[in-house]
């Protein structure tokens, strides 16, 4: 078997474990996500859907949090781009509602400027965000940034005190147990833990997991590793895995 | 206090005037008993003389001989000279005090004289009377006998003496008294004056709140209520002034705010177009590429209005991170295809704690319109001292007229009527200038020797969020 197609059925095994829809393997690698897009307003709902169409993507619409969540339960999406603000259950508590089933990854739509927004959104477990008015080019770039987070790096196990890294199925256990972790964790998990010891900075961070631009927002980074701890430390508050360089960044270890 | 204040001058015053007061009343008081005292003596001492002669002169002889003189001197009492032609009758000290002048005038107008002196610190009244018979006709004639009398007036000068000594001790009483009646006059005009400062005061630093309670009915009340009304009425115009600004600034968000939505519908599409050029007609590609241009235009002046509007409102945040200017400078412009025209001079790695997406801002917004409306190359220099991140952006141009010098950080501002290059969204330098301030640092236009404009920016390394 080639390396192509154990990294493909490695490819297959996580996108299933990720969105339970193993039909949708085969769409991510042709370059293609099925996309649900949570917007109110139905002439940039309808722009966006075109754009992203003609980026090759599947996306399907909701112009409400409640019809998104709805949306979203009938049929998991590879992705969500979600506009925060909403009409109802606004775009936060259905970024909660998403996270609280799932890895599938959020990307939100927020005005810029609007830290408010921005902390808000990545509390609530986004893994990304664009600013509106959005370029598709740009917003298909981080969508396709995201998906390959999920990608495989390279074939192998890696242990490290209690953890337990497959880097081929993409798989994580603490202390035995599997850790669902989404696209985003897994990836700064996986860059981290790949050079142990290593101090990496935000910056580097957030070109390496994200593939953001030198200006990166570094909250993007701090929210993940606090999301991550959460769920591999056995005290989030004294990590032993991702420890924090104070001024600089993150290094893995040493444990 | 200053000297020249206001209580010292009142105090003074007051003072001045009340002992003056005073002493001008006890002054002309004491003078007026006291010649009331001296008359009254004189005239009693006149009486009793000119009655002892009275009693003994009927009995006189004429021509009168030595021991009639004797008696007659005898019956009018001690200090009496008695003269008659040659013959004289002395007792005392009269004869040295007796002046030739009273003499002389006694003798001349026949009658009764008085004279006050003072012989070795001794105050005198000296009379001198013609004595006159009376014939059985009831005719006067004098009898050629003169009498002097001299009469201490010390127990008289004595009693005056006193009597100017209280009145100097009355005024001298009444100077404290004035001092305090001066304190409380000038305090009770100071404490209004003292409030109106006061309150002027806290008007001037921006508490427009500040009022004064006005006292009584006096013109310093009268100051107060209109000092009152006019911080009331400058409050008035205040108030809407903040009002129709904030309005302004909440309209130019609004309208910021309400257009994001069709240029997110606009961005969005125009990409399409974008995608789909190949295949159209000439006319309709080239339509396709305007409407994608403008729609990115428009998309970047909403941007810098939405932001000049937060820097307006107060709301623009930063943050602050270790940053190497000179990587952020390169990054700068390496992320926007610069770095062929646009040299960075670098002294290496600078670090400063400031926000790294504000400083890009700002270069990007210099080196942009160093492009713009300098000429290449433009050359960038990042430099530090101990407290300051200096970087100065150079174009080759021919510099800015000096007409428009001071307004190029002015909000669309345009220097050159007729724009033939791309233009900007006429804010960048304005939000540059804001951006550099956020940080509590400057940013100047110059022009330099030999052509060309120069931008400086100066920020501090540590920069405290404003």
């Amino acid at each position: 078997m080639s390396r192509e197609i154990r990294r493909f059925v490695a490819f297959v095994s996580q996108a299933s474990a990720v969105t339970g829809h193993p039909g949708r393997v085969v769409s991510i690698l042709d370059g293609v996500a099925a996309i649900l897009l949570i917007e109110d307003d139905p002439l940039v709902r309808r722009g966006l859907e075109l754009a992203l169409s003609r980026h090759g993507h599947e996306v399907r619409t909701a112009d409400t949090g409640e019809e998104g969540l709805r949306g979203f339960r009938s049929s998991t999406p590879d992705l969500v781009v979600l506009d925060l603000m909403l009409p109802g259950v606004d775009g936060f508590e259905v970024c909660r509602r998403i996270r609280a089933q799932g890895e599938v990854p959020v990307i939100m739509l927020t005005a810029r400027g609007d830290d408010f927004d921005v902390v808000g959104g990545l509390a609530a477990g986004a893994d990304d965000y664009v600013v509106k008015p959005v370029r598709p080019t740009v917003l298909d770039a981080r969508i396709r940034a995201v998906l390959r987070r999920s990608t495989s790096v390279a074939d192998g196990v890696r242990v490290l005190g209690d953890l337990r890294i497959d880097t081929a199925a993409l798989t994580v256990e603490v202390r035995g147990a599997p850790v669902a972790l989404t696209p985003s964790e897994l990836r700064l998990l996986l860059t981290l833990s790949g050079a142990p010891g290593r101090v990496f900075s935000r910056q580097q961070l957030l070109q390496e997991v994200w593939e953001h631009d030198y200006l990166g927002d570094s909250r993007l980074v701090d929210n993940c590793v606090q999301r991550l701890r959460a769920k591999i430390e056995a005290s989030p508050g004294t990590p032993a895995h991702v420890q924090t360089v104070r001024g600089f960044g993150y290094r893995f270890g040493p444990v | 206090m200053s000297p020249r204040g206001l209580r010292p001058r009142l105090l003074v015053a007051f003072v001045l005037v009340t002992v003056l007061g005073a002493a001008a009343v006890a002054w002309s008081g004491a003078g007026s008993a006291s010649t009331a005292l001296v008359t009254s003596a004189q005239q009693r001492l006149t009486e009793t003389v000119a009655a002892q002669i009275a009693a003994v002169a009927p009995e006189l002889a004429s021509p009168p001989d030595q021991s009639a003189l004797e008696r007659l001197r005898a019956a009018v009492g001690r200090n009496t000279l008695v003269v008659y032609q040659d013959l004289r009758s002395a007792d005392g000290s009269v004869s040295a005090l007796v002046t030739d002048a009273l003499r002389s005038a006694v003798r001349d107008q026949k009658r009764l004289m008085a004279q006050r002196i003072t012989a070795e610190g001794t105050p005198w009244l000296l009379l001198g009377t013609p004595v006159m018979t009376t014939a059985l006709d009831g005719a006067r004639t004098p009898s050629g006998i003169e009498v002097y009398a001299a009469r201490d007036l010390t127990a008289v000068e004595q009693e005056i003496d006193d009597m100017t000594g209280s009145a100097i001790l009355t005024a001298a009483l009444a100077l404290p008294l004035a001092v305090v009646l001066a304190l409380l006059a000038a305090r009770s005009v100071l404490r209004p004056v003292r409030d109106l400062r006061d309150t002027a005061r806290r008007l001037a630093a921006g508490d427009l709140d500040a009022r004064s309670q006005p006292q009584g009915a006096d013109e310093l009340a009268d100051l107060t209520v209109t000092i009152n009304e006019m911080a009331r009425s400058v409050q008035t115009s205040m108030a809407a002034m903040r009002r129709m600004q904030a309005d302004a600034r909440r309209f130019a968000a609004d309208v910021s705010h309400e257009l994001r939505t069709p240029l997110s519908t606009l961005t969005a599409v125009v990409e399409v177009l974008a995608m789909t050029a190949d295949g159209m007609e000439p006319d309709a590609r080239e339509s396709a590429e305007l409407a994608i241009t403008e729609t990115r235009r428009l998309v970047r002046l909403v941007e810098d209005l939405m932001e000049v509007s937060r820097f307006d409102a107060g709301t623009a945040q930063s943050r602050m991170e270790e940053v190497d200017v000179t990587r952020a400078v390169h990054d700068c412009l390496r992320a926007r295809d610069w770095l062929g025209v646009a040299g960075l001079v670098a002294p290496g790695a600078v670090s400063a704690r400031l926000d790294r997406r504000r400083l890009d801002v700002i270069v990007a917004n210099l080196v942009g319109n160093a492009l713009r409306h300098g000429a290449p190359p433009v050359r960038v220099d990042v430099s530090a001292s101990g407290e300051q991140v200096r970087v100065a952006v150079t174009d080759n141009g021919p510099g800015l007229p000096e007409h428009v010098l001071p307004h190029v950080f002015d909000r669309f501002y345009k220097a050159d009527a007729a724009r033939s290059r791309t233009p900007g969204s006429g804010l960048g330098l304005a939000i540059a200038l804001e951006n550099a301030r956020l940080h509590g640092g400057t940013l100047t236009a110059e022009n330099i020797d030999g052509g060309g404009a120069r931008f400086v920016l100066l920020l501090p390394r540590d920069a405290e969020v404003r």
